[in-house]
């Protein structure tokens, strides 16, 4: 079991450029079953893709692989094709956000967005947008979602993970290939791994996330990552005290982060005193989150909320 | 992406908002000559004289070489002695203010040197209010926070009279709708004239919000006027930088002289790079990591030299950049490279470190952590390099051998 995608999961790529194709075809090495393209001006091609087989990702595959991808101009014209249930957006921002909210007017029921710096009010607009709609999306400004050996969407390394009990939810990308890395050395394993971004306006929240997990009977603990900036860290630890019944695990980033500077993201930044780690360690702690003191033990502080550390 | 008052003003008066009448001036002659067409114009013969640097609290701060001189001044010698009399104080003034180092409570105890003032019409003020535009991240909605406690930070207020703070959020697909600002105007005590005047202002400022992409217009005080305008008598807005393609004008506004030079630099690399006080340069691919990197400096008994972010794609040429940029920092004593290697491969990453470290030269320690695809190759290219540079098994390692080294 996993949350968003598994093995079953059709996927869309929208903006099949370099970093499309590139990551397009590091998710079919994988084993993900990527079904169309969508472009622009490329629409009517196919686009071949071939390689050596990502054996870290779906089992019981040849070593080569050689897959033929249908480009579209719209994601309408594609879905209907293909019958896609997910898209990846790496359309550039100034177009990200149309591309999102085509993607939900399509129908679309996953929708990650990896694009890095989206218009803040773009993004506004298209949460509104997306908010009568039933879809999920989740970015952007984010590594993405996988589901080990199932299905990988976004940008992360496939090969550091590995089936297993806890789901992960995280701000950050390294930080979460960190977690996860950590989690395949000391046995425990993913069930899903979901990057929310770093942006102050995203799709999918820690809540959204631990909500997920809290109902995936595979799931059997959660790691959450945050960082400076906003409150979503200590809405989360509410709704933990509130909801959660499975062990939660946690590291914030910025701990020495100066306030009123943007660190790197565009919704990592204390202002007005609020929005620091000092906080949200605080808050996550009240209830019952075991935190790391430092990202290198967050594979053992989820040992330890399992009560097997 | 900030921008002075001035220049806030400016953009405010383009669109009909209403703002005192001024003139920035970068030497003492132009601030003397802004004197006398702006007395002529308003009939008021107080001006304003303002410093003008990207940090807040001006009023209440306080030169380095004036201690008792304050960052924003009111003439009233005008009053009784004339323009002449008021120019004579804005040239004394003037020449004090211009090139000293203004110390605020958000600009650090170092400050920043005022290159720019900006000489203001005076106002015969009623009432004192507050107004701001700002992302709610909660429910990603721009909201509007007004307040009848004018003059006093935000902050503060939020903290000891919370009922004070009005809220209304902008459903984006409508905009700030009338009855929003009618209750807004209501519950800032506005009434007739005060009233019409505050709400069209208010209306406008949030139509303003989403046009320039603003990620925080604050107006405090806005103030309410003996004969019944509503008017920003101080100004303060950021954008949103993602946004700045679509507005050429604003974007021009950038002051790069408020800026940090090796920010500066760095982001002509396309380098994330904040600089710090400590004493350990941190050199690490992704924000969340680099934040994380930095805390885990602090956790072993150091403290880090800057942030940055190398981004996904490592490549030499960034890796060389950001080596150069670390070591020009007199205070860093180590230098921590923590790369997550991920679809790059490390022994890629291996090379562009060497290749930066021949290019520019290392003398201080250099640890190096490296984690991904062909990590032991690239330790291995590391270790045999013939160069100064030790390897690291994981990140707190990596910390606790760059924190001893530097001991």
């Amino acid at each position: 079991m996993s949350v968003l995608i598994n093995k079953d999961t059709k996927l869309l790529v929208q903006g099949m450029g370099g970093t499309g194709r590139f990551h397009a075809d590091k998710s079919i090495a994988y084993g993900t079953q990527v079904v169309g393209g969508v472009h622009p001006t490329r629409a009517g091609q196919t686009m071949t893709f071939e390689g050596e087989t990502d054996h870290s990702g779906v089992q019981g595959r040849a070593d080569t692989y050689q897959v033929d991808v249908p480009i579209f101009g719209t994601v309408q014209e594609a879905k209907a094709a293909t019958g896609a249930n997910a898209s990846v957006v790496f359309v550039p921002p100034p177009f990200a956000a149309d591309a999102i909210m085509e993607a939900a007017e399509a129908g679309i029921e996953v929708i990650v967005a990896i694009t890095e710096g989206v218009p803040i009010n773009d993004m506004v607009r298209a949460k509104r947008y997306l908010a009568d709609k039933d879809v999920r999306l989740v970015g952007p400004n984010c590594p993405g979602v996988i589901t080990p050996q199932e299905c990988r969407i976004g940008i992360m390394p496939g090969y550091i993970h590995t089936p297993g009990r806890i789901g992960v939810v995280s701000r950050s990308g390294t930080l979460t290939y960190e977690a996860v890395h950590q989690l395949t050395q000391n046995g425990l394993g993913q069930t899903t791994a979901i990057g929310i971004g770093g942006d102050p306006v995203n799709g999918t929240n820690f809540i959204d996330c631990l909500e997920m997990f809290n109902e995936d009977p595979a799931t059997e603990g959660v790691i959450m990552i945050g960082e400076i900036g906003g409150s979503a860290e200590e809405e989360a630890a509410a709704w933990i005290t509130e909801h959660m019944t499975k062990p939660v695990a946690g590291f914030i980033a910025g701990t020495t982060a100066p306030p009123g500077k943007r660190m790197g993201h565009a919704g990592a930044i204390i202002s007005g005193g609020k929005g620091t780690a000092a906080d949200k360690i605080a808050a996550l702690e009240a209830a019952g989150v075991v935190v790391a003191p430092t990202p290198t033990d967050m594979g053992s502080a989820m040992l330890q909320a399992l009560g097997e550390g | 992406m900030k921008i002075h008052e001035y220049q806030a003003k400016q953009l405010m008066a383009a669109r009909g908002i209403s703002v005192p009448e001024g003139r920035m001036a970068t030497s003492v002659d132009e601030a003397v000559a802004a004197v006398r067409p702006l007395v002529e114009a308003s009939g008021n013969p107080v001006v304003v004289v303002k410093s003008q640097i990207h940090a807040g609290g001006r009023g209440k701060g306080r030169f380095a070489e004036h201690p008792d001189l304050g960052g924003v001044n009111v003439v009233l010698d005008g009053i009784e002695g004339g323009v002449e009399a008021a120019e004579e104080k804005v040239r004394e003034l003037a020449s004090q203010m211009l090139g000293s180092t203004l110390v605020t409570i958000q600009t650090g105890p170092e400050g920043k040197q005022v290159n720019r003032l900006y000489i203001e019409q005076g106002i015969d003020i009623d009432r004192e209010l507050y107004l701001s535009i700002l992302l709610d991240r909660s429910v990603s909605r721009l909201i509007v926070m007004a307040s009848t406690e004018g003059g006093t930070e935000i902050e503060v207020v939020a903290e000891e009279t919370p009922e004070l703070i009005l809220k209304e959020t902008i459903d984006p697909a409508v905009g700030l709708l009338d009855f929003q600002a009618s209750r807004l105007a209501a519950g800032l005590g506005l009434e007739g004239e005060a009233a019409k005047n505050g709400i069209r202002f208010i209306k406008e400022l949030a139509k303003a919000a989403f046009e320039m992409d603003t990620d925080l217009i604050e107006i405090n005080p806005l103030v309410v006027t003996k004969d019944g305008d509503v008017m920003a008598l101080d100004g303060k807005m950021g954008f949103d930088s993602n946004s700045l393609f679509r507005h050429p004008d604003i974007a021009a506004m950038r002051d790069e002289s408020e800026e940090d030079a090796s920010e500066l630099e760095a982001s002509e690399y396309d380098l994330n790079f904040i600089t710090l006080d400590g004493t350990i340069g941190c050199m690490v691919n992704g924000a969340g990591l680099a934040m994380a990197t930095m805390d885990i400096i602090k956790y072993f008994g150091a403290e880090p030299a800057n942030f940055l972010d190398v981004g996904g794609g490592a490549t030499a040429d960034k890796v060389t950049a950001a080596f150069k940029i670390i070591t020009k920092d007199p205070n860093v004593q180590g230098i921590f490279v923590n790369i997550f290697g991920g679809i790059m491969r490390c022994d890629t990453i291996a090379e562009g470190v060497i290749t930066a470290v021949q290019e520019v030269g290392l003398e201080v320690p250099l640890v190096v952590r490296l984690e991904g695809t062909n990590v032991e190759l690239g330790k291995q290219i590391l270790d045999e390099s013939g160069l100064n540079v030790v390897s690291a098994s994981d990140m707190k390692d990596g910390a606790q051998k760059i924190v001893e080294l530097t001991r």
